[in-house]
């Protein structure tokens, strides 16, 4: 059985894994983090959107064994050791961005790459960049706000 | 989705003498396409090869009159890239509206090719702006590559290693995207360059297509307006409950238009 | 005032958790033993089963058990009840043909549940099912209304004749046909409105477990309403006593009204857990989902609006056909009925209304409440049936509206079809709409719009809605099996903290939050001394759950009543210890004064003394708790107004909605952003059915968009941001004086879009477009008009 080597939320982790073990079932079922969500089987919905070297991937649609050697951050691995929101799941809570939470650790994920890559988006580029994730509850529309409050206090650190 | 064995080769060789041995094997690049196709149950190799990661594949740089681009290149790199964005515009815009985010991240120009969905992005800018499909073995011009629905001239275990798209005097991408996928419902390449125009059409046939009467028209003169009253045949288009195949071939003029538009 | 009281803007107590990813929903959890249960389903419409060989799945690795409709018909049970009898016009009860939780000779849609293997992995238990063969003789199929009604169609059942379950009216037949003998004008208007699949983001998913120990069964499961879910498993489809079934529905990832009625898997992993003695789990697939989560909508409907000349709507007569589905989910019956043909009326003193609602059976899932349920229909065919009026009398569309408008002062309202409107504005929110969405300056957008090549419309929609389900002897009367009250237990702890037990369920709408703001105006205490405690039947006495914007209007409203008993409690307990007359003590701001002193015991005290009682009244029993039941007097009926802007591509037919401006009449608010999120999320999924969403069949009965590759879910690049306002007038019936908000997006929106699309073509002489108005359907009404 294939085994890999994850630097997985600034931790190193082992498994052994099938080579069809799909990195949300390492994820969810092995190693027990259950933020990391499913919401479809068409690699459409983003609820498994996971960091891979800083970069948004869907875990629903990547090999565990493709892990094998990179930097995975899932929801759990964003907030401070002492539990403090990372800014823009303090957004997220500020703005009211989510309601019952499925979508959510995806959503910010994404976002949170987005932010890092376009600071300065426009409403229009955020909306088109979260086309990976779907949200059947907020309507986007605090969801938007939030990133783009986060971004706003993502600037101002920068210039302060 | 059924399990199948899993190779990670270091060097192209390796991998294509990988792929030999099991006739039931497959190439993995980004798994953005063949993935949720296995998922499905819809294909079962009994091996995968990983590509993704050979450093061989990856890289984006102009050698003479051409972009060559690896084939382990994923739709973000492509987007993002300034020698993309410099030699040709249209292509980089192309694949910045590929799929999504999480999408371009990991799919890859190669893996998007060998899959050769027919509503597909990519196919219609190898296809329009008559790109080689370079493999471990020879190169392919593109008009011999695309072979219909999910099939190409690839021989099972040949492994693109790079695209080598020549530079056109101009060339854009005009998409419309089916509402629920984001796939094109119709996605339009057009392109000036040395051989003449080309318009090459993705999503509204069973295969990527070039349209003669528009490109001869386009041919005479290089202008939305020379497109102003082309109808395209709707015969042989694809109809869903999405768009019916005379909407398709209205679209692929009206894309097509303004693909010349913003070639500027 | 508390800080964290009523119309306080507070951050939600739920959100650290959903954020950190320690959201704990029904897959996240794995219980000892688990067995995995994979569900094999019909891939036809309709179909005979003539046999089933299941040996090489019995055999397969890590199989435990395969179970077919032979073996639940054996047991015995496995019939999914509904919870609704509906009487046809001529008093004999509908068609209610049975309801197997697996399949034992019929078929009757795809994604019908057919038999089970359980195995010990997910895995496992997949690929043995696919060895299960299951020989199928295919019968003809009817899919759609068109199908069921056409003569000499394919019966889904063979007692339903003409595939109709009932045939049902409302409202005065010979009154409505006196009025349109009086009519001006009468204005026709032939409108479906689309089938659309609910889609919580989170799929169902069910664990069944028995302890053989105790003889307890527990379901946990992805519900809005665990109560309900034991009541129909234990009482109907199963035969458990409630008091050893415990059914939990922890965090649950979006409903939208999927996720109220009780599903034939929900049993079947119940029964297979009993069987085997170990806990089975079953979570479906997104595929899964679309062929076997009850979907809503699908009517088809004619109306006609008898007019004066001078527009005032004089009778409205509508004949609609809805479409039930296969079989009867749990509030089927009562969606097209009394969710719909009861708010035909909408905002607008219409004299005389006749409905005729015939329901019936096609081979497709069942169909059921979704966001709005009955209510978004009649809104749509009413806001449609006004403008359409409006244009062919050459009329103003605000201008017709306000004449029509039930006056301010009229309530309450009695409507020809049997509601009683307590109370409302609707000049007012109209008025607020306009002005909040520049109404008035639309001309010079359009001729702006037109430069740029768009065209450009706007459109408004005036509607009411009812909520607050339900006053039980109301509902019973019209042909409830349940009672719809809600129950709250408030929980004094000693040291001060409160935990408030409720019989609703929260699954994105914050009730964590807004219950909890409750507990802190009525009690003076910080809101964060309060926990809120729902989804679980062991820990809360009784409940009803969330459906139907009821969770505030009526389960806020026992919670109110309990909080005020837990008060006067305490009262008593202060007087004691503050030496006063119960009648000299007031309570303020969390403490308990002497009138006209300084002498004062806090809140806190007087909780430490209800379980301290050293001192302590005579005759009181010691400690604070108290429940309470309430059961409302009335619908609550929300109402408001929204204008939606759009631009379309006349190339494409593409319709971008440019401006979404909603103003609700809610009632009473108790956290603004909480209301202001329910309503986004209700317009989201209101212009997703206008523009995007539609399940689609074949005439085959195939799911032609059955994943979210073929069903456009709205993106948020398909939508604005929206401009969203109240204005309350309070519901005068519940002591809160809270209408509901969970539905009024989903209900208002859809006829705003097509009014502003068709308001957009209508110099074409477009004069109607079906929903969903897809770019294809818009570029056809441009094509063709241009045509005409």
């Amino acid at each position: 059985m294939p085994s890999v080597t994850i630097r997985l939320n600034g931790k190193s982790i082992r498994a052994e894994v099938e080579s069809r073990t799909l990195l949300v079932e390492l994820l969810r079922e092995r190693l027990g983090l259950t933020g990391t969500h499913v919401g479809c089987d068409t690699s459409q919905c983003g609820a498994c959107t996971v960091h891979l070297d800083g970069r948004s991937v869907k875990s629903c649609t990547m090999l565990a064994v493709e892990a094998d050697g990179h930097e995975v951050t899932t929801i759990e691995g964003l907030a401070a050791a002492d539990g403090t929101l990372s800014p823009m799941q303090a957004a997220f809570r500020e703005c009211h961005g989510l309601q019952c939470g499925f979508c959510t650790p995806g959503m910010v994920l994404s976002a949170t790459e987005l932010v890092q890559r376009y600071p300065h988006a426009t409403e229009k580029e955020i909306r088109g960049w979260l086309e990976g994730n779907l949200c059947r509850c907020t309507g986007y529309h605090n969801i938007v706000k939030a990133v783009q409050t986060a971004a706003a206090g993502a600037t101002s650190r920068r210039s302060a | 989705m059924n399990d199948f064995n899993f190779h990670k080769p270091q060097d192209v060789a390796a991998a294509v003498a990988t792929l030999k041995k099991h006739a039931d094997g497959k190439y993995l690049g980004g798994g953005q396409s063949l993935l949720p196709v296995m998922k499905l149950g819809l294909a079962a190799p009994s091996d995968l090869v990983s590509v993704g990661g050979l450093g061989a594949l990856k890289g984006i740089r102009v050698e003479g009159k051409a972009l060559v681009i690896g084939a382990a290149t994923t739709h973000a790199e492509v987007a993002a890239s300034a020698e993309v964005k410099k030699a040709i515009p249209g292509l980089a815009e192309l694949a910045a509206h590929i799929g999504d985010p999480q999408v371009r991240n990991r799919g890859t120009l190669g893996g998007s090719l060998a899959h050769d969905d027919p509503s597909a992005d990519y196919p219609a800018a190898v296809l329009a702006l008559q790109a080689t499909i370079q493999t471990d073995r020879r190169a392919i011009g593109a008009d011999d590559f695309f072979k219909g629905m999910y099939t190409t001239a690839l021989q099972p275990d040949e492994l693109i290693t790079a695209v080598r798209f020549p530079i056109p005097e101009k060339a854009a991408y005009a998409k419309f995207p089916h509402p629920a996928s984001r796939f094109a419902l119709v996605g339009v390449m057009v392109a000036k360059g040395a051989g003449g125009v080309r318009v090459a059409v993705t999503g509204a046939g069973p295969g990527v297509y070039r349209v003669p009467e528009l490109e001869k028209a386009l041919g005479a003169k290089f202008h939305a307006d020379a497109l102003a009253a082309a109808k395209v045949p709707a015969t042989g288009l694809n109809a869903d409950g999405f768009a019916s195949a005379e909407y398709r071939a209205h679209l692929v003029a009206v894309m097509a238009r303004r693909a010349v538009a913003a070639c500027g | 005032m508390n800080p964290g009281g009523i119309g306080a803007a507070i951050k939600r107590k739920e959100d650290p958790r959903l954020l950190k990813g320690q959201g704990r929903y029904t897959d996240d959890i794995v219980k000892p033993g688990q067995a995995w249960c994979q569900v094999i389903r019909s891939p036809h419409a309709a179909a005979r089963i003539t046999a089933i060989r299941a040996e090489a799945a019995r055999k397969a690795p890590g199989v435990v058990a395969v179970y077919t409709g032979a073996d639940l018909a054996a047991d015995k049970i496995g019939n999914i009840p509904t919870g609704w009898l509906i009487h046809n016009k001529d008093g004999t009860p509908m068609v209610e043909p049975p309801h197997p939780a697996l399949c034992h000779d019929r078929v009757r849609h795809v994604g019908d549940q057919v038999a089970i293997v359980v195995a010990e992995t997910r895995d496992q238990a997949r690929e043995a099912a696919a060895l299960v063969e299951v020989d199928y003789q295919p019968l003809p199929a009817v899919a759609s209304v068109r199908q069921a009604i056409a003569p000499g169609a394919p019966l889904v059942w063979d007692q339903a004749k003409g595939n109709t379950c009932f045939d049902w009216h409302l409202g005065d037949k010979a009154a409505t046909d006196a009025a349109f003998q009086k009519a001006h004008k009468v204005v026709k208007l032939d409108t479906g409105n689309n089938r659309l699949v609910p889609n919580a983001m989170e799929p169902r998913s069910a664990i069944g477990e028995f302890d053989p120990a105790t003889g307890d069964t527990t379901l946990t499961t992805t519900s809005q309403n665990p109560h309900l879910t034991r009541l129909l498993l234990g009482a109907f489809s199963y035969g458990i006593p409630e008091h050893k079934l415990r059914v939990v529905a922890p965090d649950v990832g979006g409903g939208f009204g999927s996720k109220i009625f009780h599903y034939a898997e929900e049993f079947l992993v119940v029964w297979a857990a009993r069987k085997l003695g170990r806990p089975v789990k079953w979570t479906a697939t997104r595929s899964e989902a679309f062929m076997s989560d009850a979907h809503g909508r699908d009517h088809q409907s004619h109306a006609e609006l008898a007019l004066a000349k001078d527009g005032t709507f004089l009778g409205l007569r509508v004949s609609t056909v809805a479409n039930l589905g296969a079989y009867l989910s749990t509030f089927a019956p009562a969606v097209p009925t009394y969710l719909y043909a009861t708010l035909l009326a909408g905002c607008y003193r219409t004299p005389a209304i006749y409905a005729e609602v015939r329901s019936v059976f096609t081979n497709t899932v069942p169909v059921d409440a979704y966001r709005g349920a009955g209510r978004p229909e009649a809104a749509f065919l009413i806001e449609r049936i006004v403008d359409v009026a409006a244009r062919e009398l050459g009329m103003d569309r605000v201008e017709i509206r306000r004449k029509n408008f039930i006056g301010k002062d009229q309530f309450p309202y009695q409507t020809p079809v049997a509601l009683q409107y307590d109370s409302g504005d609707y000049h007012s929110t109209l008025e607020q709409g306009l002005k909040a969405s520049g109404w008035a300056g639309f001309e010079q957008r359009r001729a702006e719009a037109k430069g740029r090549g768009k065209l450009r419309g706007i459109g408004i929609s005036t509607y009411v809605e009812a909520c607050g389900i339900a006053p039980s002897a109301v509902v019973g009367a019209l042909g409830a099996r349940a009672g719809l009250y809600e129950s709250a237990n408030v929980r004094v702890h000693p040291t001060g903290g409160v935990t408030i037990f409720t019989g609703t369920h929260s699954h994105g709408q914050g009730h964590e939050t807004t219950f909890a703001q409750l507990a802190a105006e009525y009690l003076g205490i910080p809101v964060e001394q309060v926990e809120i405690s729902h989804g679980d039947t062991d820990k809360i006495p009784f409940g009803m759950g969330t459906y139907g914007s009821r969770s505030l209007a009526v389960g806020g409203s026992a919670i109110v009543q309990a909080l005020e008993k837990v008060v006067a409690k305490g009262k008593k307990i202060a007087a004691h210890l503050l030496e006063a007359s119960e009648a000299d003590v007031e309570f303020k701001d969390g403490k308990y004064t002497v009138a006209g002193t300084d002498r004062a015991k806090t809140f806190g005290e007087v909780a430490l003394t209800a379980y301290v009682p050293h001192k302590y009244p005579a005759g009181l029993e010691p400690g604070l708790e108290e429940s309470a039941f309430y059961d409302p007097k009335n619908f609550t009926y929300p109402a408001g107004c929204h204008v939606c802007e759009v631009e379309i591509d006349p190339e494409t037919g593409a319709t971008e909605v440019v401006s979404f401006t909603a103003v609700d009449d809610v009632g009473r608010v108790i956290n603004p952003m909480i209301v202001e999120g329910q309503v986004h999320g209700g317009l989201a999924q209101g212009i997703g059915q206008a523009l995007l969403e539609g399940a689609v069949y074949d005439d085959q009965g195939q799911l032609i968009s059955g994943s979210f590759l073929g069903y456009t879910m709205p993106r948020a690049g398909d939508l604005p941001s929206f401009q969203v306002g109240t204005h309350a007038t309070l519901c005068t019936h519940n002591p809160l004086g809270s209408k509901g908000v969970g539905e009024v997006g989903a209900i208002g929106s859809p006829p705003a879009v097509i009014n502003a699309v068709v308001d957009a073509l209508a110099h074409m002489g477009v004069r109607h477009l079906e929903m969903p108005a897809s770019p294809e359907r818009v570029w056809r009404a441009i094509h063709d008009g241009k045509k005409a």
